[in-house]
C-alpha cells in the first residue's frame, strides 16, 4: 500500500529525515517510535503533505502512485488519514459543519452522493458515543476550549467518520489517561481490516500494550535504526533509547 | 395623541444667530446645506415648536461653523471625507422606483411574528410596514408624525444625547431631523420578537442624501431586540446620515443590532448614541458590509451603577471600500462592566479603522473593561489602521485592550485540506469562521440567519483565486 524509499526532508535549513525505508502492506499495524527530534511527526506530516517540510530525495508511493503528485486534500479523498499531535482550533466553525464539509468532499471526489445534514448526525452521534465523545462537543467550535484528551478523542472520532485507508495517529496517545487510552485504542482496533493500514507514530510503547503492531521502527536522527516485532516496544522502554543509540553506533 | 399645535412664531435670538449665519461666508460645500436648510426647514415635521426650531437652528449654525471635518483632525485622520464633502447631494424624496413587497422581502426577518418600519429613502413607508403583532405598551412608528402631532411626546430626550457640538455630521443630521423611527416600550415589558427598522434607497439619478433620526426609549425593566438595517434596491451614488439615541432604563436589557449593507458607491455616516441607567444591559452588534465610504460611532454613556455594555462588531470590505469604526464607552459610575470586541475582514484594496475609546472617570471605581480588535488581512493591499484609546482616572479599576492582525492561518488551512476540503473552500470556512464568532453572540435566531444569510452572500464576492499574502 505504502513504501517509502529513501527519503530525506527538511525543514527551517535543517535535514529532519536523512534516508527513511519503509513498506507498509494493507491490514498491517506499523508501530514509529523514537526519542524527541527524532522526525517521527515530520514523517507524519510529510506523508499528510504539509509543506513546511520540503522533500529533498527520495520516493513515496502509495496504491501504486507517486504520493509526492497528491495535494493534502488529494491525499485525503485517497483514504489517508493523519490524527494531529496538536489539533488546530478553528473558532466559529462547528464540529460537525467541518466534519460533514470533510465527508462530503471526499465521497464527492470518489462520486458518491453527499449527505445531508439529517443524515450526517446520525452517523455523527453514533460515533461519537462510540468514542465517549460528549455530543456537545460536536455543536462546538471545532477543539475550540477541547482538553488535551477531548482534542486527541475528537481526532479519533474524525478518523472513525471518515475511515481511511491509511491511518497515521501522530502521538495521539500522548498526555492521555488510561480510560482516554483505552478508548483511542478502541477506534484504532475497530478499524483494523485487511484492506486498512495503519501507523502509529508514539513515544511510549503503553499505546502498544492495547494496539499490537505487526512491526515495530525505531527512528532516532531521523533514520529507521531497527526494525522488529512487538518485543522490540517492550525492550526499547526497558533499556532507553540509548540503548539503541549505542547498539547502533556499535554495529 | 393631542391635535397638531399650532405653529409659534420663532424666538428673537434665534432668528438673530440665524441671519448672523446666512451672513457669514462658509465654505461651498457646507452651503448646499445651508440653502437647502433655508429652503426647506418649513417642510420638515413640526416646523414651528419652538424647542424643535431651535435645536434645529443650532445644529445648521453648529455644522456650518464646523464645516466637513478634515483629516487633519485626529478623530478623522484615517477617514477623508472630502469626496462626499464635494458632491452637492439633494433631499431625497419618497420615491418608490419600482419597489415592491415583494423585491422587500429578502431584507425582511423571516419570523412571522416580528414587526418592522420600511423608510423609503428616509421617509416612513406605512404600507410596507408591519406593526399588527406588537404587543400592547409599545409604541413604534414615524418620528415625522410624533414631530407634527405630539411632539411634547419626544421633547425631554429627543436631541438630549447625541452632542452635536463637536460633531458636523451629527449636527447636519439634527438639523434637517424629519423622519425615522420612534420606538416606545412601557416599563416591564418584555418583547420576545425584535422589531425591525429598515432603511432602504431606492436609487434615483441624482445623488441624495437622508438624515434617518431614531429615538428608542426603552423603559425600566424592558427587554427587546431592535434591529436597524441600511440596504439600497440598486447600486448608485447617495449618503445616508443617521442618528440613532437609544435611552436604557434601569435594569432593562436592550440588545440593538445594525447591518449595514448600502450601495458600494454610498456614503454611510452613522451615531449610535447610548444613555443607559442604573443595573441596564446593552449590546450592540454592528455589522457593516456594504457602503463605499462608511463611518460608524457608537457613544455609551454607562451613567448609573452595576451597567453592563457590550459592542461587538464585524466589518467585511473588499474593493475599494473603506470603513471607520469609532467606539466611546464612557464609564462613568463605579461597578460597571463593558466588553468589547471588533472583527474585520479586509480584501483587495479595501481599509478600515478601528478607534475604540475607554473612558474611566474617577469615580468609576471597580470598573471591568475588555476591548479587543482583530482583523484577517487577504490582500497586502489591504489596510488597518486599529486604535486602542484608554482614559483612566479612576485607580482600582481592571482595563485591558488588544488588538491584532494576521493573515488566515496557514496550520488551520492544512488542518482542513488534510480532511479532504480544498485549499479554496478551507480559506473560505476560516475566514466564514472568524465572521461567525460575532454573528453567534446574537441571541435572536431569526437575526441570525438572516446575517448568516448575507455574510455568506457578501464573502462570496471575495477573490477566489490569486496569489495570497
Amino acid at each position: 500500500m505504502l513504501e517509502i524509499k529513501n527519503l530525506h526532508a527538511r525543514a527551517d535549513n535543517k535535514d529532519i529525515l536523512r534516508g527513511i525505508d519503509l513498506k507498509v502492506n494493507a491490514g498491517e499495524v506499523h508501530a514509529i517510535m523514537g526519542p524527541n527530534g527524532s522526525g517521527k511527526s515530520t514523517l507524519a506530516q510529510v506523508l499528510a503533505g504539509r509543506d513546511v517540510y520540503k522533500v529533498t530525495a527520495g520516493e513515496i508511493t502509495y496504491q501504486g502512485r507517486n504520493l509526492f503528485e497528491l495535494s493534502p486534500e488529494e491525499r485525503a479523498h485517497q483514504g489517508i488519514f493523519m490524527a494531529f499531535q496538536y489539533p488546530v482550533e478553528i473558532p466559529g466553525v462547528s464540529n460537525v459543519y467541518f466534519l460533514r464539509a470533510a465527508l462530503n468532499s471526499i465521497r464527492r471526489a470518489r462520486g458518491l452522493a453527499e449527505l445531508d445534514a439529517m443524515d450526517f448526525m446520525a452517523v455523527a452521534r453514533e460515533k461519537a458515543k462510540a468514542f465517549g465523545l460528549d455530543e456537545s462537543l460536536l455543536t462546538r467550535s471545532v477543539n475550540q476550549g477541547f482538553s488535551g484528551g477531548e482534542k486527541k478523542r475528537n481526532e479519533v472520532f474524525q478518523m472513525a467518520v471518515l475511515e481511511p485507508t491509511l491511518a497515521i495517529l501522530d502521538e495521539t496517545d500522548s498526555g492521555l489517561d488510561i480510560d482516554a487510552l483505552k478508548i483511542v485504542a478502541d477506534g484504532v482496533n475497530a478499524l483494523r481490516s485487511p484492506d486498512r493500514a495503519i501507523i502509529l507514530v508514539t513515544h511510549y510503547q503503553r499505546l502498544l500494550n492495547y494496539i499490537i503492531p505487526d512491526y515495530v521502527h525505531i527512528l532516532i536522527n531521523g533514520k529507521i535504526v531497527k526494525v522488529g516485532k512487538k518485543d522490540l516496544a517492550l525492550e526499547l522502554e526497558q533499556r532507553g533509547y540509548a540503548w539503541v543509540g549505542e547498539a547502533v553506533a556499535s554495529a | 395623541m393631542l391635535g397638531s399645535a399650532k405653529p409659534s412664531p420663532v424666538p428673537e435670538p434665534a432668528r438673530a444667530d440665524m441671519e448672523s449665519l446666512l451672513l457669514k461666508s462658509v465654505s461651498k460645500q457646507e452651503e448646499t446645506y445651508l440653502d437647502q436648510f433655508r429652503q426647506g426647514q418649513k417642510e420638515l415635521a413640526g416646523w414651528g415648536h419652538p424647542w424643535l426650531d431651535q435645536v434645529r437652528r443650532e445644529a445648521m449654525a453648529r455644522f456650518s461653523g464646523l464645516g466637513f471635518p478634515t483629516t487633519h483632525r485626529e478623530e478623522w485622520k484615517y477617514t477623508n471625507v472630502a469626496p462626499l464633502a464635494r458632491i452637492p447631494f439633494r433631499p431625497a424624496g419618497f420615491v418608490l422606483n419600482g419597489l415592491t413587497q415583494e423585491k422587500l422581502s429578502r431584507f425582511l426577518l423571516s419570523d412571522p411574528g416580528s414587526s418592522c418600519l420600511v423608510f423609503v429613502n428616509g421617509h416612513w413607508c406605512p404600507g410596507f410596514s408591519s406593526l399588527e403583532e406588537l404587543p400592547q405598551g409599545v409604541y413604534a412608528g414615524s418620528l415625522a408624525d410624533i414631530l407634527e402631532n405630539n411632539p411634547t411626546r419626544v421633547e425631554e430626550h429627543l436631541a438630549r444625547y447625541a452632542a452635536f457640538q463637536e460633531h458636523a455630521f451629527v449636527a447636519l443630521n439634527t438639523a434637517f431631523l424629519n423622519d425615522g423611527a420612534f420606538i416606545e416600550i412601557s416599563p416591564g415589558l418584555v418583547l420576545d420578537k425584535p422589531i425591525h427598522l429598515l432603511f432602504i434607497s431606492t436609487v434615483s439619478d441624482t445623488a441624495t442624501v437622508t438624515h434617518p433620526r431614531n429615538l428608542i426609549l426603552a423603559g425600566p425593566s424592558t427587554q427587546a431586540t431592535i434591529f436597524e438595517s441600511y440596504v439600497s434596491l440598486e447600486d448608485g451614488v447617495y449618503m445616508t446620515n443617521a442618528v440613532t439615541e437609544v435611552v436604557v432604563g434601569e435594569n432593562a436589557v436592550i440588545t440593538h443590532c445594525k447591518l449595514q449593507e448600502e450601495s458600494r458607491q454610498a456614503f454611510h455616516i452613522a451615531t449610535l448614541q447610548v444613555q443607559q441607567a442604573r443595573n441596564s444591559t446593552f449590546a450592540s452588534h454592528s455589522i457593516s458590509l456594504g457602503g463605499g465610504l462608511v463611518r460608524n460611532e457608537i457613544n455609551a454613556v454607562l451613567g448609573g451603577e452595576g451597567i453592563h455594555c457590550e459592542l461587538n462588531g464585524l466589518y467585511a470590505v473588499n474593493g475599494s471600500q473603506h470603513v471607520d469604526n469609532h467606539t466611546l464607552v464612557d464609564h462613568a459610575q463605579p461597578h460597571c462592566t463593558s466588553h468589547e470586541l471588533y472583527k474585520g475582514i479586509l480584501d483587495d484594496k479595501a481599509s478600515g479603522v478601528f478607534n475604540g475609546s475607554i473612558v474611566v472617570r474617577q469615580d468609576a471605581q471597580k470598573t471591568d473593561a475588555i476591548q479587543r480588535n482583530k482583523n484577517l488581512l487577504l490582500s497586502k493591499d489591504a489596510l488597518i489602521n486599529t486604535k486602542p484609546q484608554l482614559d483612566i482616572l479612576a485607580d482600582d479599576v481592571r482595563c485591558t485592550h488588544g488588538a491584532t492582525v494576521g493573515q488566515v492561518d496557514q496550520e488551520a488551512v492544512f488542518y482542513l485540506r488534510s480532511r479532504g476540503i480544498d485549499e479554496e473552500a478551507a480559506r473560505r470556512v476560516l475566514i466564514h469562521g472568524f465572521a461567525r464568532e460575532i454573528i453567534e453572540r446574537i441571541k435572536v435566531e431569526a437575526l441570525v440567519t438572516l446575517l448568516e444569510e448575507r455574510l455568506s452572500a457578501h464573502l462570496s464576492t471575495y477573490h477566489k483565486t490569486r496569489e495570497r499574502v
